[in-house]
């Protein structure tokens, strides 16, 4: 199992490098200077030379880029060259909102699509089978914009019920000191500011969970059918256990193994889809500053947000196949 | 003995004449969802085309209203703010979105397929070059990336279509490559080579056609993706650089500022970009049942 987990580690690095190298080529051939967007255009040549200087951008492209990866081996992801503060302060404080994002969307699309595909499979080929496949397809084939402004218009627009953009209500006057706002308002016991912080949270986790929801479905529904057919459910049955015994017992452990697969697989999908979510619901994290970022041509934000989202994604990707390694032996020795 | 070789022959004519393709095709076509995806998709390429024909208003022909209007009389689907009838842009929002579409599901697959070829007949040290390469491009979440290659390239529908195919080329790329992986041992690739074949000739005669099966599969299920893709970069306000331009995704940024006030414009285009989705996600659940009759219980 460890050697198993060394191998994996060993082969992340090529990948996180060379994607070190695609950001740092990417950010450095974007037409456009950053002196002049910091400087605006009535720069002169002398203030831009300075400022070209001070970021290092009069040195040679590999020395940069050298520079650039002791930097980030450093941990220091260089500053915003708009606001001059330093990525990895805006990025952290940010952060906290894509994770809650994502967590929910996540808990929502496992805590529905998961029951969804059981009922699915337990009802195969009857009309509960078809609804399920029905809004499985759905899931997949509404966009999370187009969703998310639906949701924003049935429930917020038309019934009032829920609020329809950013992480909390401002007149709430509740400072959060980690940024976790459920967190951090159940640490205070400012139990109020939690239900506000839920309330807001709700419709942009269905927005971004509803295409994991459609995919868990799925695969919770082959998995299901394909272990009941198995021979030693039949023999199961023919011993005469009940049908919910066997359910538990023998068809459910053997099917939730690749149905965690793929719950983990989804947060590669996850991060991507909040950018967009972030965007529709004014949702303060990561996703919506990366997306200002590219209008601002803020090189450093960029470049450094695409790099830590992929670490996760790398990180999350390697934690699922550990997991399924350490539950399904075979892997491990192919 | 001759009775033998009779029933032999009578079983044996049928089943060579009919071959993989047809007995999919026939397959496909008693797959009802997959049928009606044919029909969605039948629509929006029919809309596409025909869209100067059956539109009564140019797609940017209007006049500043006070307020959009709604649908009814006129204007079936309404109009926008600037007065430009909102089913004349939704018309005329399927061309942008299939072609843009198509061509960056084909630029994909060309990309895709290249790489995808070279690493899994080449092999070795070639291989494992590229699949690294094709492993950092799906480290980054696929909108990411595509936001990134328009915000790097300017805007423009050929960056657009450049965008959506880099993210989609890396997972048709490893597609290929798994599929030829595993052709290389197949005994009928054995044999080939023992005659003689080429290197060239083994893999374009006889491995690619046996791999395009899983291909073809993944470029309808991508085609879905693209259309969503392509609204998405316009919803962020990378779409086609005339901001007049009747794109689905365009629209709906507009719509957001008339949520309370014109719903139909987050309906109409919404639905559009849908109904298209569906179309390509059942042909494509479709063809992979069909394809690949195991799959099917």
């Amino acid at each position: 199992m460890v050697k198993y987990i060394v191998r994996r580690l060993i082969g992340a690095i090529p990948v996180l490098f060379g994607l070190s190298i695609v950001l740092f080529a990417f950010v450095h051939l974007l037409p456009g200077d950053p002196s002049r967007s910091i400087l605006g255009q009535h720069a002169t040549p002398e203030s831009i030379a300075r400022i070209r200087e001070n970021l290092g951008l009069d040195k040679p492209l590999y020395e940069q880029y050298v520079r650039y990866l002791g930097q980030l081996l450093h941990g220091d992801l260089g500053a915003s060259i708009i606001t001059g503060a330093p990525v990895a302060n805006d990025f952290a404080a940010r952060f906290p909102g894509t994770i809650e994002l994502t967590v929910a969307a996540l808990v929502f699309a496992a805590g529905v699509g998961f029951p969804l595909g059981r009922l699915s499979a337990r009802h195969n080929q009857t009309a509960i089978d078809g609804g399920v496949t029905v809004i499985s397809l759905l899931g997949i084939s509404i966009p999370i914009f187009v969703l998310g402004l639906t949701l924003q218009y049935i429930f917020g627009a038309q019934l009032h019920w829920l609020p329809t953009s950013g992480r909390i209500d401002p007149r709430i006057g509740f400072t959060a000191p980690s940024n976790f706002y459920l967190v951090d308002s159940l640490v205070a016991r400012r139990f109020d500011v939690f239900a506000d912080a839920v309330r807001h949270l709700i419709l942009p986790a269905i927005a971004l969970g509803s295409i994991p929801l459609a995919i868990i479905t799925r695969i919770t529904r082959a998995a299901v059918l394909d272990v009941a057919n198995e021979d030693y459910v039949r023999t199961a049955r023919a011993k005469g256990l009940s049908e919910r015994r066997v359910d538990d017992r023998h068809i459910m452990r053997n099917a939730w193994l690749p149905v965690t697969t793929v719950v983990g697989l989804q947060v590669g999908g996850l991060l991507a889809g909040a950018v967009i979510t972030e965007t529709v619901f004014a949702w303060s994290g990561v996703g919506k500053w990366v997306v200002d970022a590219i209008g601002d041509r803020d090189y450093f934000i960029i470049q450094s947000s695409i790099l830590i989202f992929a670490l996760i994604f790398l990180v999350v990707n390697l934690l699922v196949d550990i997991g399924y390694a350490y539950l399904n032996p075979r892997i491990r020795y192919s | 003995m001759a009775a033998t070789t009779i029933t032999a022959r009578v079983v044996a004519a049928p089943r060579a004449s009919r071959g993989l393709w047809r007995d999919a095709l026939g397959r496909l076509r008693r797959n009802r969802p997959a049928m009606f995806g044919l029909l969605l998709i039948a629509l929006f390429v029919t809309t596409a085309i025909l869209a100067p024909v059956i539109a009564p208003y140019g797609p940017t022909e209007g006049k500043l209203l006070p307020h959009p209007l709604p649908p009814g009389g006129a204007h079936l689907f309404g109009t926008d703010k600037l007065g430009r009838d909102e089913f004349s842009r939704v018309l005329y929002g399927a061309q942008i979105s299939l072609y843009v579409g198509v061509v960056s599901v084909i630029l994909g697959l060309i990309m895709g397929g290249v790489v995808g070829a070279v690493a899994g007949a080449v092999g070795g040290k070639v291989d494992a070059v590229l699949m690294r390469v094709v492993d950092v491009l799906l480290a980054i979440p696929g909108i990411l990336l595509a936001i990134g290659i328009v915000a790097w390239l300017d805007r423009g529908l050929i960056q657009i279509m450049l965008a959506v195919a880099v993210t989609n080329a890396p997972i048709f790329a490893r597609l290929l490559r798994g599929s030829l992986l595993a052709l290389r041992e197949a005994d009928f690739v054995t044999a080939a080579r023992s005659i003689g074949a080429t290197g060239p000739r083994i893999l374009l005669r006889h491995m690619l056609p046996n791999a395009l099966t899983p291909l073809i599969v993944a470029a309808t299920l991508a085609l879905a993706t693209a259309i969503i893709d392509v609204a998405g970069l316009g919803f962020l306000g990378l779409g086609p650089p005339d901001p007049r331009t009747a794109e689905w995704g365009t629209m709906l940024t507009d719509a957001r500022s008339f949520l309370q006030a014109a719903p139909w414009l987050l309906l109409f285009p919404g639905a559009a970009i849908s109904i298209s989705a569906i179309g390509f996600n059942l042909l494509g659940d479709g063809l992979r049942e069909s394809l690949d009759p195991r799959l099917k219980r």
